[in-house]
């Protein structure tokens, strides 16, 4: 077998962190390599310097011989490889068939060429199973039609090497087992494919090859049938992470109930006749693909989205347009799904983004001016009470890795001893020890009696800490499961939106 | 009453908004081509007097007419070229630099001006652009005089629109300024370079806010004078938003402009007793109550605003 | 070769970055000097004598701070909740003309009617501002086009005032507004100069934003809004409230700049009172990297400059729209300045 690409010595630094490790890695004609690695091992980094995002500070990367020049995406698309980014490079008001053509063309003729470069597509769509509408707006189309097209971007430009991050994000479980069938089709066509994931059973089911990724270096190659998920998992952390198991315990009365609750933005409608109930003492998962309907269900519940039909209540109170001071006020802690954009402040200190939401209550603040001292200490306590480390009080947050931010917000929320807590993928690009810790304190908040909703696209973490389990289907839940009844397949098929009517609260 | 009805069936009203909307056509074509690539541009009221400077001087001093607006367009380029710097590889906020190039630009402007130029009582002047009249076509009567008698900056503007729509819509050069205001990371992606696409375009566009500006003093005056722009500009600014970023539109709402414009001036010497400054307000509460009317339909790029920067998300 | 973001910006850096940046254009403008063909250093030292030189002219120099350090709060205010409020020029003439327009015929003793009439340049630019403030927490109407399309509708309307309904009939030669009350005319700072009170309500209210700022909860919450507006209103910061108080702030402190130099300086209103007090208020506001106490020292830096210029002009036939390109030019090299203090190169 010829090697179509090789990696070699490949060494990447951002300031004092190391994300790249002399790494050496070569791939075969028609192989499909997954790269393994948990969050923040340099795997989506490699891939750029792979691709020419990124310029190596060490090393060399070699396409069918070839060595690339670093830095340059277009030299990588011409030696022939394509890249399926993790979030789509598509232009949403431009059509397909402008996002496939964008960059094959020289920039300063006279005209394009539309028409054959829709029947290339077109052609190119047939022979690998990619059906798709060159004409239309890539907004109107949904996640999976959206990957489809960023891969046939890549098979337009005539990719004989295809590189995919996280491909299966985005996609149910039936979705991504129909994406790497195509993926093993097109190997027999003679492409060679690296695709990168932390989800060990999807490794296992469609590589031939593994390359472990820890810390920035390969710590492992493995062919696939000669190895198991333990040994991957054990490879892939590196250390023994114990994640905390939820202990039985009775169940108090119902908390936050939904009846019917409708949301709608604009003419879109984003939840449709919601219901669900969650109880003192217990963890509800939400499980579903992204883009589903979560981020609604999050705003309903944070107090950005008010209801257009529909009740939610807590405590028999209405909370359904009392907005987030209100929700605040009423007791609901939030965990907003993205830390970065919505958890946190990163140009502010610590102790601001930790008093941020109750700035205006008479703890912090008196007569309208902010009271520091009050809220400097209460940060120390948070610190100290959630083992935030390499912070104090006055550190801007931004200089926190994505664990210990979380842990601020968590602590923030889970200090005042919420009623209810929203947390919404709160585990989402952490680190082992760092989703153990997560996990461990919402365990610690549902053993004190809080109602808590967790958002959750990894399967493992809601089934491990949920009592009870509803999938969200393009904003409509499923009737409830116990979570002693939910295996890999039944949840799968709910996932998918298939659910009796007939099944009621376990 | 009669006689503002008059007015608007008078040739030389209808010939006049095509030339009252030459700059405005040059200054939002340029302006719409940079925020097509992603780059709002309001160094245009700087780049506008620079413009109107730099033409009329080079004139002054000896060079034809065209090559006047060459000189123009070629301190447009300059400026932009300079905004361009500061907001696309270095990432500035576009607001900043903007104005930053407007109070720069246009303190150059008269800087030079003042110490080039000896100005007596009156300034000099320049013999401007005449009319050109088509043959044949500026015989027709009635549209005759008004679309085929116009001095040549306007046939250019006219042309300018034409050619942008069509490389816009209609070669991969355009593609790649729309897709790198839509979304620089698939631009990157595909193998081209957003930060030259952007580059590219912010140049080109400041060269033809430079242009409308030298349309003042080498056609509709024959001088400079500090303030002669006039917020026009800013009200290219606007009308960019009113066309909701399309070449076409940005003709229609340039002319639309020129009509009300043109009209308060012919109205403003029919009428007695109504203060001349209620009529000079009337094309900025026009433009504000054009963006109240189109803002909420507003297709504006996604990436507007939002510098590139390879790594950042 | 790339930016990297520093963890930290060291104090010394946002003190040296605006020196940097003002010799870099002193630098850059000496160019433009050398093409008049007068020596750059002469020029130079002819600016800092015609501002500094004397008792006169120092005084003059700080009569000219003090409505670019209201405006450039102004700005401050505004460019760190991310309201590019470039009205300030208007918001300033609003401030002018309401105080003239009372201040002519009020009827009480000065102490009372000072404030009043403060009050009353501040209403006026505060409310100047809401709308373009509405317009965009309503329409979605971009504030920039509104607030400087706005600047020449004013100015407009004060020349329909001040040669129609409030025309002084003593005036010669340009209208101005009949002047206010002997009463409200600002007590001199210093005896037989411009330099009146003025400049020290001006630094009391850079104090006063200071705090605002950084004590209160409208500032923490101001901030939070400005740095990442998602995450302020999921932490249940009504954005339209902030950007609206920032606005009725902002317009307020540009008022009332008008309003101090009416009863301090010029008396009646005219079209030509402000040489751009409201622009230059940006570049004022950016050298100081938007922080209050940083106005104050930049505003007088700018001030030096325009009035250097004149005095250097005079003196050696420089155009003094040099200090127009000089002041410009400082707002683009702070703006790349500032880019070092958060970003360090990196090959």
């Amino acid at each position: 077998m010829t090697k179509v690409l090789e990696l070699e010595g490949i060494t990447k630094r951002f300031g004092a962190l190391t994300a790249n490790d002399d790494v050496n890695l070569s791939l075969e004609q028609g192989e499909i390599l997954a790269l393994l690695g948990e969050n923040g091992a340099g795997k989506t980094t490699l891939m750029n310097i792979l691709f020419g995002h990124y310029a190596a500070d060490e090393g060399r990367v070699r396409v069918f011989g070839k060595e690339l020049p670093s830095g340059k995406p277009r030299a990588a698309i011409e030696a022939g490889v394509g890249m399926v980014h993790q979030h789509f490079t598509l232009a949403d008001n431009l059509t397909v068939l402008d996002n496939v053509m964008l960059g094959s063309e020289p920039l300063f003729r006279l005209r394009s060429a539309r028409t054959e470069a829709r029947d290339k597509l077109m052609q190119i769509s047939e022979r690998f199973g990619l059906p798709v509408t060159p004409e239309v707006k890539i907004s109107s189309l949904s996640v999976g039609e959206r990957q489809r097209v960023e891969i046939l971007k890549a098979l337009y430009r005539d990719a004989r090497v295809l590189i995919l991050d996280e491909p299966t994000a985005v996609l149910a479980r039936p979705e991504a087992k129909r994406l790497f069938e195509t993926l093993r089709g097109m190997t027999k066509e003679g492409l060679s494919l690296i695709f990168i994931s932390h989800k060990l059973h999807e490794v296992m089911a469609a590589s031939d090859r593994v390359a472990v990724l820890r810390a920035g270096k390969i710590v492992a190659e493995r062919d696939t049938n000669q190895t198991s998920a333990d040994e991957l998992a054990e490879l892939m952390v590196g250390r023994k992470v114990e994640r905390p198991v939820r202990q039985d315990h009775d169940i108090g009365a119902p908390v936050l109930i939904a009846q019917k609750v409708r949301v709608e933005n604009g003419s879109e409608t984003q939840l449709n006749d919601v219901s669900f109930q969650v109880n003192a003492g217990e963890i509800l998962g939400i499980v579903g693909v992204s883009g589903n309907g979560q981020a609604a269900l999050g705003a309903l519940l944070s107090g950005l989205a008010a209801p257009t039909a529909g009740a939610l209540t807590l405590d028999g109170k209405d909370v359904g347009h009392i907005g987030p001071r209100g929700m605040i006020k009423a007791g609901v802690g939030r965990v907003p799904e993205d830390r970065h954009s919505e958890g946190v402040v990163g140009e502010l200190s610590l102790w601001e983004n930790a008093v941020l939401e109750r700035i205006r209550s008479p703890r912090f603040s008196r007569w309208g001016f902010v009271r520091q001292r009050a809220a400097r200490a209460y940060t120390s306590a948070l610190i100290k009470r959630f083992d935030i480390r390499g912070a104090k009080p006055d550190t801007r947050i931004r200089l926190l890795s994505g664990g210990n931010m979380q842990k601020l917000i968590l602590g923030r929320v889970l200090a005042n001893d919420p009623r209810f807590v929203l947390a919404n993928q709160p585990t989402r690009g952490l680190d082992e020890g760092a989703i153990a810790a997560v996990h461990a304190d919402l365990l610690a908040a549902r053993a004190k009696g809080a109602a808590i909703l967790l958002i959750s696209e990894e399967l493992e973490e809601a089934v491990a800490l949920s009592d009870r389990i509803q999938a969200i289907v393009k904003g409509r839940l499923s009737a409830p499961i116990s979570a002693d009844k939910a295996d890999a397949q039944r949840l799968g098929l709910m996932m998918a939106g298939v659910w009796g009517d007939d099944e009621n609260a376990a | 009453m009669t006689d503002a009805i008059d007015l608007l069936l008078n040739t030389s009203l209808w010939a006049a908004v095509l030339r009252i909307a030459t700059p405005l056509i040059f200054g939002v074509l340029g302006a719409l081509l940079c925020e097509r690539s992603g780059v709002l541009n309001l160094g245009i009221e700087g780049i506008m007097t620079m413009g109107a400077m730099s033409g009329w001087l080079a004139v002054y001093m000896g060079a034809p007419l065209i090559v006047g607006l060459l000189v123009a367009a070629l301190c447009g380029a300059l400026l932009g070229a300079l905004h361009a710097t500061l907001t696309v590889p270095l990432g500035l906020s576009q607001h900043v630099s903007g104005l930053g190039i407007t109070l720069f630009a246009s303190a150059l402007a008269y800087y030079l001006y003042r110490l080039i130029v000896e100005v007596g009582d009156l300034p000099p002047t320049i013999e401007p652009f005449d009319p050109l009249n088509i043959p044949f076509l500026s015989d027709i009567p009635v549209l005759g005089p008004i679309l085929f008698a116009q001095a040549f900056p306007t046939y250019l503007g006219l042309f300018a629109v034409i050619v942008m729509a069509y490389v816009l819509t209609r070669t991969p050069l355009g593609l790649a300024i729309r897709m790198t205001g839509e979304n620089p990371h698939a631009v990157d992606a595909q193998g081209l370079n957003p930060t030259h696409i952007r580059f590219g375009a912010v140049v080109v566009g400041s060269a033809l806010m430079a242009i409308g500006g030298a349309f003042l003093t080498t056609t509709a005056f024959n001088s400079f004078f500090p303030g002669m722009v006039q917020g026009r500009g800013w009200i290219c600014i606007a009308l960019v938003v009113f066309a909701s970023w399309r070449p076409g539109k940005a003709l229609i709402g340039a002319l639309l402009f020129a009509f009300f414009d043109a009209y308060q001036l012919r109205l403003q010497t029919a009428t007695e007793g109504v203060p001349y400054q209620l009529f000079l307000m009337a094309p900025y509460i026009l433009s504000i109550t054009a963006l109240v009317l189109v803002a909420r339909k507003a297709e504006v790029p996604a990436s507007l605003m939002t510098p590139y920067r390879r790594g950042e998300r | 070769m790339r930016l990297e973001r520093r963890a930290n910006v060291p104090l010394y850096l946002m003190i040296v970055a605006p020196i940097c940046a003002i010799f870099m254009a002193l630098f850059l403008a000496a160019g433009l000097i050398l093409a008049a063909g007068v020596n750059p250093l002469t020029a130079y030292a002819e600016m800092l004598t015609g501002a500094l030189g004397s008792r006169l002219s120092i005084t003059e120099m700080l009569t000219r701070a003090t409505p670019l350090i209201l405006t450039g709060l102004a700005a401050a205010v505004a460019f760190r909740a991310r309201l590019w409020n470039i009205g300030a020029e208007g918001q300033f003439f609003a401030g002018a003309l309401i105080t003239a327009a009372i201040g002519h015929s009020l009827g009480v003793p000065g102490w009372i009617g000072i404030p009043i009439l403060m009050i009353a340049g501040m209403t006026a630019g505060a409310l100047l501002l809401a709308g373009p403030a509405f317009l965009r927490l309503r329409f979605g109407v971009d504030e920039v086009v509104t607030t400087l399309l706005l600047n020449f509708i004013v100015i407009l309307f004060v020349g329909l005032m001040i040669e129609g309904p409030m025309r002084d009939p003593f005036a010669f030669g340009w209208p101005s507004s009949v002047p206010v009350d002997g009463a409200f005319r600002l007590p001199d700072l210093i005896p037989k100069s411009r330099l009146h009170i003025g400049l020290l309500f001006a630094i009391a209210a850079a104090g006063a934003v200071w705090v605002v700022l950084t004590r209160t909860v409208f500032g923490a919450e101001t901030r939070a809004a400005g740095l990442n507006a998602r995450a302020a209103a999921f932490a249940g910061i009504s954005l339209p409230r902030t950007i609206m108080g920032v606005a009725l702030l902002s317009g307020a402190l540009a008022g009332l700049a008008g309003s101090i130099e009416v009863m301090g300086v010029t008396a009646g209103v005219t079209t030509t009172m402000s040489p751009g007090f409201g622009y230059a208020g940006i570049i004022v506001a950016m050298l100081a990297a938007l922080h209050p106490a940083g106005v104050v020292a930049s505003a007088i830096f700018v001030a030096t400059v325009f009035v250097g210029a004149d005095a250097m002009s005079r003196a050696t036939g420089v155009p003094s729209f040099i200090a127009d390109v000089i002041v410009a030019l400082c707002l683009l090299t702070m703006i790349v300045a500032l880019l070092f203090t958060t970003y360090k190169v990196r090959r």
